[in-house]
């Protein structure tokens, strides 16, 4: 009883600690960085008080310590099936993806006729479960990593492209006519109006995109791959009740995504300086 | 509306041409072979005949999808379990709970992000990592701690994992749509000394509703993927995820493209739904553009 009653003061007292800091330290940019991070420490440490104080079986909910001595002991298998989920299937799916719909969104751009009739549908399949293409694409394409790449290129595909094309119109006239008065040729006016005001568009269905890639890698793996990846471990181990490794993998799935979303967001940071978001 | 009518139904159109095309390339193979193993060789129409009716082909066309589509749900009683109806049912009122539950939940987190800046510090960076955690990676772990709890029944897990996808766009949405009463209006309320929950009931709450429906669409889209996300690892047997999953295991490829037909079919008319409570609404309070 003492670890549920020390995990609640634990996180009853850190609350006070960011009611405090939010009041006497706003202004600071450590507080920005501090204030959640206790947070989620306190979280942490109350979770781990209920599951020993109250005797919570591992095989339901493993305490965070025994996740990580499992993390740590397991590195090896956990990197193997980092580099066959994330890196083979999620990021070269991630990239084809990626390029795909940049350049059918240039292709489509140019035909204003094809733009009425591809953005409607676009936006509506980007809206659909297309996971659900899992176990058809990797009927066609295999069980290794060429199938999960092929499902997050799918993914993808929608949300980069309806936010491109919308980019992509997101001049305004006097800029068009400037750059007419200047005689800027199609590229000219591509490259250094068109894609540039496209920018803070584009990155944003790339972030979206990031998520999607890694769900789509994870669950084309429920449907048949090799004996390694995060998606194939998290199913096998549930079933072996070995819960603290499926925990394991989760925690890995959290940082790659974050680290993932959070590139993409550093990208954008450092190409759109220049837009109102990013400022101040 | 109707001025994209032509440009979308031509795409629909190439679309389809592309998709038989494409049934007669992937199915062509099978049909060859099989004409081999008898001594035959097959004249082109005979091929194209045959990778139209195969019975399980690598791609079915267009018109087979819609023949098992419309087997499924009209001509079958919509309690058999063959029935589309009936699984579309269960998929959507797991949706539909999810649904319920994460606008909740993000209604009250916004809420309180709004006038607790503590929270806001403390949680909205959490809740952006929420979104980064492939949720499919927590599905099967979900099922067994509700089933360690002593819940069976798929339909909550299924709705937790819906209310996962869905809450995040209602949150934004909606601290955002709190926050979007000018300055000079709070200051006006506050010149009739209304007390902090009038503010928020007649100046807050009403600005936020056009943020509200926006972000309800994006959450039941987000819900009914996140449904079918958890029917599929976790062995449903019921539900438009679970058909997708029994026509993988049983190898019959129709019976996947129907289910997914179904799922387009399903969002579809659930987003159009909200859409036109969101132009009711909007004109009720008279904020229809």
């Amino acid at each position: 009883m003492s670890w549920v009653l020390i995990s609640l003061l634990f996180w009853a007292a850190a609350w006070a600690l960011n009611i405090w800091l939010v009041r006497h330290r706003a202004d600071r940019a450590m507080t920005r960085v501090l204030v959640p991070v206790i947070f989620g420490l306190s979280v942490l440490v109350l979770w781990e008080g209920l599951v020993k104080g109250l005797g919570v079986s591992p095989i339901i909910l493993p305490a965070p310590s025994a996740v990580l001595a499992r993390f740590l002991s397991s590195t090896e298998t956990l990197w193997i099936d980092f580099v066959q989920t994330a890196l083979k299937g999620a990021v070269s799916g991630y990239l084809i993806g990626a390029g795909a719909a940049f350049a059918a969104a240039i292709a489509i751009d140019r035909s204003p006729f094809l733009k009425r009739g591809l953005l409607p549908i676009g936006n509506f399949v980007a809206a659909l479960p297309i996971v659900g293409t899992a176990p058809i694409l990797v009927g066609w394409f295999g069980f290794d990593w060429q199938s999960k790449a092929a499902v997050v290129v799918v993914m993808v595909f929608f949300p980069i492209l309806v936010n491109t094309v919308q980019g992509l119109s997101e001049t305004d006239r006097m800029q068009r006519d400037l750059m007419h008065t200047y005689g800027a040729t199609y590229m000219q006016n591509l490259v250094k109006l068109r894609l540039p005001a496209a920018m803070p568009f584009i990155f944003n269905g790339l972030k979206i995109a990031t998520t999607l890639a890694l769900i789509g890698a994870i669950v084309a793996e429920y449907f048949g791959s090799p004996t390694r990846g995060m998606g194939f471990r998290i199913s096998t181990e549930v079933g072996r009740l070995g819960i603290d490794m499926v925990w394991a993998e989760i925690t890995v799935a959290a940082i790659v995504g974050s680290t993932f979303y959070g590139l993409v967001a550093l990208a954008e940071k450092w190409v759109t300086f220049w837009h109102p978001s990013q400022r101040g | 509306m109707f001025r994209n009518l032509a440009p979308v139904l031509t795409v629909l159109a190439v679309l389809v041409v592309i998709w038989y095309g494409a049934a007669i390339v992937m199915n062509a193979p099978w049909a060859q072979d099989r004409a081999a193993k008898q001594g035959k060789t097959l004249g082109f129409s005979e091929l194209v005949a045959n990778t139209m009716s195969q019975e399980r082909p690598r791609l079915p066309p267009p018109h087979q999808v819609g023949q098992e589509l419309w087997k499924t749900t009209v001509e079958k009683k919509v309690t058999s379990k063959r029935s589309l109806v009936f699984h579309g049912w269960i998929t959507l009122s797991a949706t539909f709970w999810g649904f319920l539950l994460g606008t909740t939940l993000g209604l009250l987190m916004a809420v309180g992000i709004v006038y607790f800046r503590t929270l806001e510090m403390s949680l909205m960076p959490w809740a952006i990592v929420s979104q980064t955690i492939p949720i499919v990676a927590l599905a099967p772990m979900i099922i067994v701690l509700l089933a360690a709890l002593g819940i069976e029944e798929r339909g909550v897990a299924k709705a937790i994992i819906s209310a996962y996808l869905c809450y995040f766009p209602v949150l934004v949405g909606m601290v955002k749509g709190l926050r979007s009463p000018a300055a000079m209006q709070l200051d006006l309320l506050k010149t009739y000394s209304a007390s902090g929950f009038e503010i928020f009931w007649k100046l807050r709450l009403p600005s936020s509703v056009p943020y509200l429906f926006t972000s309800l669409k994006v959450g039941i889209a987000a819900a009914l993927v996140g449904t079918i996300v958890g029917e599929l690892p976790t062995g449903a047997i019921r539900g438009l995820g679970a058909r997708i999953l029994i026509g993988d295991q049983f190898g019959n490829p129709i019976m996947i493209w129907s289910a997914l037909f179904a799922a387009a079919i399903l969002a579809g008319a659930l987003v159009t739904i909200v859409g036109l409570l969101q132009k009711l609404a909007l004109r009720k309070m008279g904020m229809a553009e």
